[in-house]
C-alpha cells in the first residue's frame, strides 16, 4: 500500500521476547508518528503456559491500561481496523526473539570463503551451529550425512561456489544434504536456506526440494570471491527463523496473522534499522546498536550503510547462562562485581538464573551480579562482532574499537537498570568505544519495533526517532593514553551557551562528568597532554559542539582497553569510586 | 498478572502424554490399564548409514552403475549380500559391509543403514491409556500425588519411596546409602560432592529426590544412568516445606520419577508422580491463574529461594526492590512470619 494512503493509521508493535513481551502503540500526533505508550508484560511461550498469546494479551491489556483505550474486544481478540469510537488499532507489526536456539548446519566450499559466509550468515540470527561441511572434512561422505543426521538441525544453511563457478562439489555437498533430509523424520526435517552458486538453483530445487522442511533459494552471499553480500539472504534466513517458530511455538501462527505476515525475528529487525539509520545519517564512522536480552545479545554495527550483525544466543542472559562458563572464565565475570561476593555464588546463580530467565534481582547482591554478567556478554558479543566489521573500518589498535559517531542501547537489563548512571558504565566498561560519541538508551526496546514498522510505513521510523523516543546519556570522550594511574593526559573546558564554563583536568585511570542537560548543546574544548588521543587524533587539541544528556559529558580516562587492578580489593574499590562518579 | 502453577498436589488427576522421539509403532490399546514398566510403542531407528558408491568403486558412470546394483530401496540384507557386481573376470563384487536396510539405491550409489537400534517407550506411570497417537505413543490418565522439581538429569523410572530426609535442610552424605537401599528412590536432601551421586550409582538406586544440589556437580549427575530429581534448585537450598510434607508422608510408596528432557516450549517439569487409590477422580490442576492475596506462593530466587509463604498483598504499580529496581511485586509473608517484598516474576503459586 503506498505510504500517503497509510499514513494515518495506528499500529499496534509487539515484541515477543524470551522473558517479556511488549506492546506498544505508534500514533499520529500533530501530523507526525509519535511512540505513545507501552506496556508489557512476562512471555508465556514456556511451560506451564506454552502460547505466547497469552502473553502478548497481557501486554496490550497493560498498554490499554496506560492510555486509556480499547484494543481488546470482550472476548480478548484483537479490534482491527480501529473503529469510529476510536477503540482498535489500523495495524500490527511485530517481533520474536522467544524460542530456542536454531540449530544450525552450515555447509561451504572453503573454509575461509563460503563457510566463513554462511557462518556469518547463521549468526545474523538466533543460530547455534551444531555441525559444519566444507572440501577440507575429512570424514567420509556416510560420517558426514550421520553427523548431520544426528546433530537434528533445524536450519542449514548451503553456500558455496562462485555465480557459474563451481558445481560438482558443491552438488555433491546438496547430496549428502539431501540424503540427510530424507533420513529425518518428515516432521523433523530442517528448513533449508541455499545462497551458493546461483546457476545451480534448479539442481537445488530438484535434489533438496522434496526433502527439506521447507527450502529457500537466495541471491549468492559470494557472487565473487572478492565479494561478500549477506543481504538478500539474511532477509530469507529471516523468514526461514519465523516460519520455524510458527512450528515450534504456539501462538506464533496467530500474530503471523495479527500482523499480516509483519512478523520478523527482534535481531533482524534491529540490524535493519541500523542499516537504515547509518543510510540516513550518513554516519562516516559507525553506529552501534546493542541489546542484550534473555534469549541472546544482539550486536548491529552500520559502517557506510554496511550492516554487520551478530545474534549471539549463548551470550543471552536466560537460558544459556546455565553454558555460559563454556566461553568465557569465571574471573572474568567476577572482575566486574563491586561487592565482595564468593565466586561459588555466582556459579550457582547462573544455573539457578538458567531455570527461571525472566526472574528479576531482587538483592544488591543479585543485581551486582547480573551488571556483571551483562558487561561479560555484552564485552564478549562485541569483541564477536569486531571481527567481522568490514575491512575498511580500523582502530587505531587492533585491540580497541574503531571510532563510532554513536552507541544505541537496549534490552532488559539496560533499560531496566537501577539508574542511567549505572547503564552508562555498563555500557562503557563492556563496549570500551573509543573518541567521542552521544550514548543513547532505547528504554522501551522500540529498535526492532521501527525496524518491522518501517516495512509498513517507511515514514514512521524517522519521524518517531526524530520526536526523542530514546533517551539521551550525554556525549562520552573516550581517551587512549599510555599513561600511569594518576597521570593527567587531558584538560577540558565546556563553555555554555550563557558563556559560563566548567573545566576537568582529567587524570588516567578516572572518569569525570561535565554537566550538560538534555536538550542543550555546549562547545568542549580538549587538550590533551602529551601523545593522549581524545577522539581529535593523538595528542591533538581542539573544540567540538556536543549535546547533553541525562549525565552529561562524560570524559572516561580509565583507558583502552581497560584494565582492572589484579588485586581484588583495590579493584572493588575502584569500581565503587566509578559507580559514584555516575551517580550510584 | 498471571502466575504460573507448581504443582506440589496430595491428590490430583495427572493426564501426560508419552512419545516416541521417532515414529513406530504403538502396542498399548485405548482404555488399557498400564505399569509403569509396560512397553507402550516402540520403534526401530538407525544408528549409522554406509554409503557405498558404486560408481565410483568401478570407475563407471552413475548410470552404468544403475544397472549393476542388485538391491532396491527398503531391502533387509545380512552382512556380506552382493549389492554390486561389475562384469569381467577381475572385476570384485561390492557386498554390504554390515548387515542392514537399503534407504536409497540410484545415482550409482547405494545408502544403507546399518546398526539397528530399538527404542522401547515405557508407560513411565501407571494409569490408563486415554488416548492413542498414532505412530507416536499415548496419552496416559492416573490419579495420585504430584510434586514438581525444577531440574531432572534426563531420565525416568519408578521403584519404592525410601526417606533419607529427616528435615528439609538435611544433606545426603554417601555414607546413607547403604545396601538396603539398593533399588529404592532416595528421597535425600542437598547433595554437594561427586562421591554421593557415586554411591547411588554403585548400589544401584532407582531414583534420586534432592532438595538441591550444587551446580558443579551438574556433569557427573548428567552422566547417572538413574533419574536424578532436584525440587528447589541449585546451591544449598533446603526442600520446600509442601514438597518436603507430602514426600515425606507417602514413605515407602511405589513412586515414579520423571526426570526426562524438559521440553521447555512443550512438556512438562521434572516430577514425582505416587500413585493412589480413589473413589472418585479429582479435578485436573490449573497450569495458571491470576495472583491473588491468600495465594500460596514459592520464592523462585533468592533471598529466600525455595521458601513458601503467602500473599499478604499485590501493590499497584511498581514496587522499588532491594536491588534498586522496579517491578511490579507482592508482600509475601514467609513461614518464618517475615514479610517480603517480592517481584511477582520471582513467585509461583503452590497449587
Amino acid at each position: 500500500m503506498p505510504t500517503s494512503l497509510v499514513q494515518n493509521e495506528s499500529i499496534l508493535a509487539l515484541e515477543v521476547g524470551a522473558a517479556v513481551t511488549r506492546a506498544v502503540l505508534f500514533d499520529v500526533v500533530e501530523g507526525q508518528y509519535r511512540f505513545v505508550a507501552a506496556g508489557q508484560a512476562p512471555t508465556t511461550a514456556e511451560a506451564p503456559f506454552k502460547d505466547i498469546g497469552i502473553g502478548v494479551r497481557e501486554a496490550i491489556e497493560s498498554l490499554q491500561s496506560v492510555t486509556n483505550s480499547k484494543i481488546l474486544a470482550p472476548d480478548r481478540n484483537l479490534i482491527a481496523p480501529s473503529q469510529a469510537d476510536g477503540s482498535g488499532v489500523d495495524a500490527v507489526v511485530a517481533t520474536i526473539s522467544a524460542g530456542p536456539a536454531v540449530k544450525t548446519v552450515i555447509v561451504g566450499l572453503l573454509n575461509n570463503v563460503s563457510l566463513k559466509s554462511a557462518r556469518r550468515l547463521a549468526e545474523s540470527t538466533y543460530s547455534r551451529v551444531v555441525d559444519s561441511l566444507d572440501l577440507s572434512d575429512q570424514r567420509r561422505p556416510d560420517a558426514q550425512l550421520d553427523g548431520i543426521v544426528r546433530s537434528r538441525p533445524d536450519l542449514v544453511i548451503l553456500t558455496g561456489g562462485t555465480d557459474g563457478g563451481a558445481s560438482r562439489s558443491i552438488l555433491r555437498m546438496l547430496e549428502a544434504v539431501g540424503l540427510a533430509c530424507y533420513l529425518m523424520p518428515m516432521e523433523k526435517r530442517p528448513m533449508v536456506l541455499y545462497a551458493g552458486n546461483q546457476n545451480l538453483a534448479n539442481d537445488v530445487q530438484e535434489m533438496l526440494g522434496g526433502h527439506a522442511g521447507k527450502l529457500e533459494i537466495s541471491y549468492n552471499v559470494r557472487p565473487s570471491l572478492e565479494t561478500e553480500d549477506l543481504g538478500p539472504a539474511s532477509r530469507e534466513l529471516a523468514g526461514l527463523v519465523t516460519k520455524l517458530r510458527q512450528r515450534q511455538i504456539k501462538g506464533v501462527d496467530e500474530l503471523y496473522t495479527w500482523a499480516g505476515g509483519n512478523l520478523l525475528p527482534t535481531a533482524y529487525a534491529q540490524g535493519r534499522m541500523i542499516r537504515f539509520l547509518s543510510r540516513l545519517y550518513e554516519s562516516s564512522r559507525g553506529l552501534l546498536s546493542v541489546n542484550i536480552g534473555a534469549s541472546a545479545t544482539s550486536v548491529a554495527a552500520g559502517f557506510s550503510g554496511e550492516l554487520t550483525l551478530g545474534t549471539y544466543p549463548q551470550f543471552g542472559l536466560g537460558e544459556s547462562l546455565g553454558g555460559l562458563l563454556q566461553f568465557t572464565e569465571l574471573d572474568d565475570i567476577m572482575r566486574w562485581l563491586p561487592l565482595d561476593i564468593s565466586p561459588n555464588i555466582v556459579r550457582e546463580y547462573l544455573s539457578q538464573k538458567s531455570l527461571y530467565p525472566s526472574a528479576l534481582p531482587a538483592t544488591r547482591d543479585e543485581q551486582a551480579i547480573s551488571q556483571a554478567l551483562a558487561r561479560q556478554v555484552l564485552f564478549l558479543a562485541v569483541r564477536a562482532l569486531q571481527k567481522d566489521f568490514p575491512a575498511s573500518v580500523r582502530a587505531s589498535r587492533t585491540e580497541l574499537m574503531p571510532p563510532l559517531d554513536l552507541i544505541l542501547a537496549g534490552g532488559g537489563v539496560i533499560s531496566d537498570g537501577v539508574s542511567l548512571g549505572q547503564s552508562l558504565l555498563l555500557l562503557l566498561d563492556a563496549i570500551q568505544p573509543v573518541g567521542i560519541m552521544p550514548i543513547l538508551i532505547d528504554q522501551n526496546n522500540l529498535l526492532p519495533l521501527l525496524g518491522v514498522a518501517g516495512e509498513r510505513n517507511n515514514y514512521l521510523p524517522v519521524q518517531v526517532i526524530d520526536s526523542g523516543a530514546f533517551i539521551g546519556l550525554g556525549t562520552v570522550i573516550s581517551v587512549v593514553a599510555s599513561a600511569s594511574y594518576g597521570d593527567q593526559i587531558l584538560r577540558a573546558r565546556l563553555t555554555y551557551g550563557d558563556g559560563t564554563e566548567a573545566r576537568a583536568d582529567v587524570k588516567f585511570g578516572g572518569l569525570e562528568i561535565l554537566p550538560l542537560p538534555s536538550g542543550q548543546s555546549a562547545r568542549l574544548s580538549l587538550a590533551p597532554v602529551s601523545r593522549a588521543d581524545a577522539g581529535l587524533g593523538a595528542g591533538r587539541s581542539g573544540s567540538i559542539q556536543v549535546t547533553g544528556g541525562a549525565l552529561g559529558v562524560v570524559i572516561d580516562a580509565r583507558g583502552r582497553p581497560l584494565m582492572l587492578p589484579p588485586d581484588p580489593v583495590r579493584r572493588r574499590e575502584l569500581i565503587k569510586k566509578w559507580y559514584y562518579t555516575v551517580g550510584g | 498478572m498471571l502466575a504460573p502453577v507448581l504443582h506440589i498436589l496430595p491428590l490430583a488427576t495427572i493426564v501426560r502424554e508419552r512419545t516416541l522421539p521417532v515414529a513406530g509403532k504403538v502396542s498399548a490399546r485405548l482404555d488399557q490399564r498400564v505399569s509403569p514398566t509396560d512397553v507402550v510403542a516402540e520403534a526401530n531407528y538407525a544408528r549409522e548409514h554406509v554409503l557405498l558408491d558404486v560408481a565410483r568403486a568401478f570407475g563407471i558412470s552413475a548410470n552404468a552403475a544403475d544397472k549393476l546394483i542388485k538391491v532396491n530401496q527398503g531391502d533387509r540384507l545380512p552382512q556380506d549380500a552382493l549389492i554390486a557386481e561389475a562384469r569381467g573376470m577381475f572385476a570384485r563384487p561390492i557386498k554390504a559391509p554390515r548387515p542392514g536396510r537399503v534407504m536409497v539405491a540410484g545415482g550409482g550409489q547405494v545408502l544403507m543403514e546399518v546398526g539397528d537400534a530399538r527404542i522401547e517407550l515405557r508407560a513411565g506411570m501407571p494409569g490408563v491409556v486415554t488416548q492413542i497417537l498414532p505412530e507416536r505413543g499415548v496419552v496416559i490418565r492416573t490419579v495420585g500425588a504430584l510434586i514438581q522439581g525444577t531440574w531432572g538429569n534426563g531420565r525416568i523410572d519408578n521403584g519404592m519411596m525410601v526417606n533419607l530426609l529427616e528435615k528439609p535442610d538435611a544433606v545426603l552424605a554417601p555414607d546413607r546409602l547403604d545396601i538396603n537401599k539398593r533399588g529404592s528412590v532416595i528421597l535425600g536432601g542437598h547433595v554437594r560432592d561427586a562421591e554421593t551421586l557415586r554411591a547411588a550409582a554403585e548400589l544401584p538406586v532407582r531414583g534420586l529426590i534432592l532438595s538441591s544440589m550444587l551446580s558443579s556437580l551438574l556433569p557427573t549427575a548428567v552422566q547417572m544412568r538413574f533419574p536424578i530429581l532436584v525440587v528447589d534448585g541449585f546451591g544449598a537450598m533446603p526442600m520446600n516445606t509442601a514438597s518436603f510434607n507430602l514426600l515425606t508422608s507417602n514413605n515407602g510408596r511405589e513412586v515414579t520419577v520423571n526426570a526426562e528432557p524438559f521440553d521447555r516450549y512443550n512438556g512438562n517439569p521434572p516430577e514425582v508422580i505416587i500413585p493412589l487409590p480413589v473413589s472418585s477422580d479429582p479435578p485436573e490442576p490449573n497450569a495458571y491463574v491470576p495472583f491473588a492475596v491468600g495465594q500460596r506462593v514459592r520464592m523462585r530466587r533468592s533471598p529466600n529461594a525455595g521458601m513458601l509463604g503467602t500473599v499478604a498483598s499485590l501493590p499497584a504499580g511498581l514496587s522499588l526492590l532491594p536491588s534498586g529496581l522496579r517491578a511490579l511485586a507482592g508482600e509475601v509473608k514467609l513461614e518464618n512470619s517475615a514479610t517480603v517484598l517480592v517481584p511477582l516474576v520471582n513467585l509461583e503459586v503452590v497449587g
